[in-house]
């Protein structure tokens, strides 16, 4: 792997190559290019699509699965599709992401399509990070697609992270959540310069007691545009919480357009959504410090992203 | 030296701050008390440079700084510990600290600020300054920020709001201990008895003005007597 692949990778998995004991595949420019499977995660490449499947085996405990995606090369346009089977009862933390280097004037795409099958009592951690850098005019496009299943009982964890470098997003989440599972989405988002990022998500409460949390924390910059689109539909029992918090600064535009729905009398389903700009008393309060005025709008929106 | 001149202060067709003449002198503690919406926290924010007056100077050891930024003051030692300190999404105490004391702090540095405002470092350190804490501990923290500093001039702004019986007995003594520090001057607004007793000067504002300025043992015994509810309303 060449030192810009690395640096690359670094950014979106805080990995500069495999992993000993981790199961591992990366996909460069459209084309497997390393994997490593264990024992309890088995990956293997589909036979009718592009992508792979991801197979854990039940009760695995603690293990990691890296599945990172860089495009280095300009107007690669790729598709690939990733189908996850967590066994019942297994642990474990998957880290995807992806890097887009474009240096040249064509559009770099990557449409990754995820669909997560998630087994009785599985717990499960998804963190996803999107990074675009390159000296090129040419746009960097990252469409992420996320369907999720969960079983009876199970829990899953979805942290994604975009700060810097894609030009256009739209992110589509879809979640169907079965009795007792529980869902947590925490989504991080800067925008800046023409950049726009669309993020639609659907959850289905469909099963008693089932739960779910989105957090999502935005920062739009300059002439970028967000807009937020979560719908909530409790049909049983359940509880979703919704909480939207966006920074808005320059000329940048952020909607939350929220859509929820209770089908049963126990559903409790709440949105909130806070767009403003940053709040003077905190930098005036970090310019006591001796800190100036751009300095403090930067450690405020550090932390606010964290 | 701090000395104010002349200084006013208007806002929506109001004086808030009328015509101030006034000098602290190093190593001074100054209790400034007097009745809500007198124009004391607006008083604190001028020094600051949070607000810019509308007539007159602010003189710091002999520099007249009433053009100077909100930054440039804190380097001149100027502290401000505000009377309802902002809330930060994802900031931790410890970062908070680090901040105001412009450099890394060590553990015990941490704990020894903490500890002073009644806090225990183990239990505040990693938490963050936002919705999670209770009014009292944010207040605490605000002043742990500005021991955390290296100050000449600190101004505390109503330290004791919302502060438990317990914690209060411990800021006492913190100040106590920060006056032993002849080099700092504080100046401390308060509407308490307890702490306008460790005042070696008390200045009472209302309506924007100086109403009363004098040693301790002069304004205190005397203090209740000089208002009445109607009188503030003029
Ligand atoms: N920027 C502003 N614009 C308009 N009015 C203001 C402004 N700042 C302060 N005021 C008004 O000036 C008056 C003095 O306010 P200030 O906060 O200084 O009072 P205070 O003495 O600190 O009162 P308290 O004891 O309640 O804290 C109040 O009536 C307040 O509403
Ligand atoms: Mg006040």
């Amino acid at each position: 792997m060449q030192e810009t692949d690395k640096a690359l990778l670094a950014q979106i998995a805080g990995i500069r190559g495999f992993q000993p004991g981790t199961a591992f595949n990366l996909r460069q420019n459209g084309a497997g290019v390393e994997r490593h499977s264990t024992q309890n995660v088995q990956i293997v490449n589909k036979s009718d699509q592009p992508g792979i499947d991801i197979h854990i085996s039940s009760n695995t405990s603690g293990e990691e699965v890296h599945i990172p995606v860089i495009l280095t090369q300009s107007g690669m346009n790729d598709l690939v599709y990733n189908d996850f089977y967590v066994g019942e009862g297994a642990n474990v933390k998957i880290i995807a992401g992806c890097g887009i280097h474009n240096d040249g004037c064509d559009t770099s795409q990557h449409d990754g399509i995820h669909t997560f099958h998630i087994g009785k009592n599985a717990r499960v951690t998804y963190i996803e990070k999107h990074y675009g850098e390159g000296e090129g005019s040419g746009k960097r496009i990252l469409n992420p697609t996320t369907v999720i299943y969960m079983e009876e009982g199970s829990y899953l964890e979805l942290d994604t992270v975009q700060i810097k470098g894609v030009d256009s997003t739209k992110r589509t989440t879809e979640c169907y959540l079965q009795a007792e599972a529980k869902l947590m989405i925490s989504e991080r988002l800067m925008t800046h310069g023409k950049q726009s990022a669309i993020s639609d998500v659907k959850v289905e409460l469909n099963g008693v007691n089932s739960s779910v949390r989105i957090v999502s924390r935005s920062v739009g910059k300059e002439g970028s545009v967000q807009v937020f689109h979560p719908i909530a539909v409790g049909n049983e029992r359940c509880r979703a919480h919704i909480q939207c918090d966006s920074i808005l600064m320059d000329q940048a535009k952020i909607s939350s357009i929220p859509e929820i729905t209770a089908n049963h009398v126990d559903a409790q389903i709440v949105h909130e959504a806070a767009i403003g700009k940053i709040n003077s008393e905190q930098l005036i309060k970090l310019e006591t410090f001796g800190l100036s005025e751009e300095e403090a709008e930067a450690v405020i929106i550090e932390g606010f992203l964290k | 030296m701090l000395t104010l001149t002349n200084l006013s202060f208007r806002a929506d067709q109001h004086e808030i701050i009328s015509n101030i003449t006034a000098s602290f002198p190093e190593g001074s503690f100054t209790v400034i008390t007097g009745p809500n919406g007198g124009g004391k926290s607006t008083l604190a924010r001028l020094i600051m440079g949070i607000e810019q007056p509308t007539a007159g100077t602010i003189h710091w050891n002999g520099t007249d700084i009433t053009k100077f930024s909100i930054s440039e003051r804190s380097k001149l030692k100027i502290g401000y510990a505000f009377q309802q300190p902002p809330r930060f999404k994802g900031m931790s105490v410890k970062k908070l600290l680090t901040l105001a004391h412009g450099k890394p702090l060590t553990h015990e540095q941490c704990c020894e600020y903490l500890s002073a405002v009644g806090l225990c470092a183990n239990d505040y350190l990693d938490r963050d300054v936002d919705q999670s804490l209770s009014g009292g501990e944010v207040k605490r923290i605000e002043i742990a920020t500005l021991l955390a500093r290296d100050l000449e001039l600190a101004i505390f702004d109503e330290p004791e709001a919302g502060i438990d019986l317990w914690s209060f007995a411990k800021l006492v003594e913190t100040f106590q201990q920060l006056h032993q520090n002849k080099k700092i001057s504080i100046l401390l607004i308060s509407h308490q008895e307890r702490i306008m007793k460790m005042a070696d000067e008390i200045v009472v504002i209302e309506n924007g003005k100086i109403a009363k300025r004098g040693a301790r043992d002069e304004i205190l015994p005397n203090l209740m007597q000089d208002f009445s509810a109607c009188e503030f309303k003029k």
